[in-house]
């Protein structure tokens, strides 16, 4: 498939296939958080923009003093986007599935994204309880998507333990960094059959499109749009930077090499 | 008027008014039954038991509902 003749970002995203995680298929790959927006206004123009179809929500207690307007159904329907469940803020695996059941009480779909932090500094994974809690979770018929280290053979037994999607990080959650080991990510993505989805440390566009010229399926993202100066307008360039990466990846890069080649014709130069 | 129990409630004592199912607590707390899990005594409480189970003193619960995160 060409694609000739076809422009625009709609017909680009025509040239790739869906991506389906869990029996769920998404056109976008692009997932994206609901968390730290300056308002719920600018949280709603910025992920439509996004074109992101699967947004990943927290599970918090109600403040029943109402003191802001938390609730985020109020602001996202569930019929316009598929609402994936994280456990942040977890630091046990008996806490990561107490919130997953909880999420999944609320009634929408069996997802969610399971996160067991074991560092506070970092807020990097700990990947022993991330596998203990995906076993069970498994077991009690969830749709795991598991956020992890850029470490393959986590990956593989996450992905034996029933995951349906595998998310490692690309850097630290919220730094902005970007891919710090691309060639980790490109094995990750090589060895596994499931979904493998770049989950945090993105901070600009072309830090996505790097993350998904390396082949994976997909890239979770949240700080980097809601710290953008103008987050819808970053919004834009990720949709954009996302379905370029993978793109690129499809149509296969030239090889780089340390000389130059000249583009023009050698021949039929004047004397 | 029936004798006010105390419960904890989202991590807080709080004492209300006894004889109260989980569903007119609920709708005392003005909080939608379809936008809110139910968590009582370390149990998820499935909202077709909301009209059946009532609430007694010293029991533990918690509201919980999805907000923004990443």
């Amino acid at each position: 498939m060409s694609g000739d003749g076809v422009s625009g970002i709609d017909a680009a995203q025509a040239l790739d296939g869906p991506l389906e995680i869990g029996g769920a298929t998404f056109v976008s790959r692009l997932i994206v958080g609901t968390g730290k927006y300056a308002d719920n206004d600018i949280m709603v123009r910025a992920i439509r923009a996004s074109g992101a179809e699967m947004v990943t929500v927290a599970v918090r207690r109600v403040d029943l003093d109402r003191t802001k307007d938390e609730a985020i159904l109020h602001h996202l329907s569930p019929d316009e986007f598929f609402l994936l469940a994280n456990t942040a803020g977890c630091y046990t695996a008996e806490d990561a599935i107490r919130y997953a059941r909880l999420a999944r009480a609320a009634g929408f779909n069996e997802f969610v994204k399971l996160e067991v932090i074991g560092d506070e500094a970092t807020l990097l994974p700990d990947v022993q309880a991330t596998l203990e809690a995906a076993k069970i979770l498994a077991a009690e018929g969830f749709k795991i998507m598991a956020y992890t280290n850029d470490d393959l053979i986590t990956a593989l037994r996450l992905e034996d333990a029933g995951c349906v999607a595998v998310m490692p990080l690309a850097s630290p959650i919220g730094s902005g960094l970007g891919v710090v080991n691309p060639y980790f990510i490109r094995e990750i993505k090589r060895r596994l059959h499931v979904p493998v989805i770049v989950d945090a440390g993105v901070g600009t566009a072309s830090d996505a499109c790097v993350t998904m010229e390396q082949g994976v399926d997909g890239v979770l993202m949240n700080t980097a749009l809601a710290a953008a100066d103008d987050p819808v307008r970053m919004s834009h360039a990720m949709k954009h930077a996302v379905v370029a990466g993978r793109l690129a990846f499809l149509a296969g890069r030239m090889p780089s090499r340390e000389i130059a080649v000249p583009s023009s014709p050698m021949t039929g130069m004047l004397d | 008027m029936s004798e006010q129990i105390q419960v904890r409630l989202n991590g807080k004592d709080r004492d209300i008014a006894g004889g109260h199912s989980v569903r007119t607590l609920l709708e005392s707390l003005e909080l939608h039954p379809g936008m809110v899990v139910v968590e009582l005594n370390k149990e998820i409480l499935e909202r077709d038991r909301y009209n059946d189970v009532d609430v007694q003193g010293g029991d533990m619960i918690e509201l919980v509902h999805f907000v923004g995160g990443g």
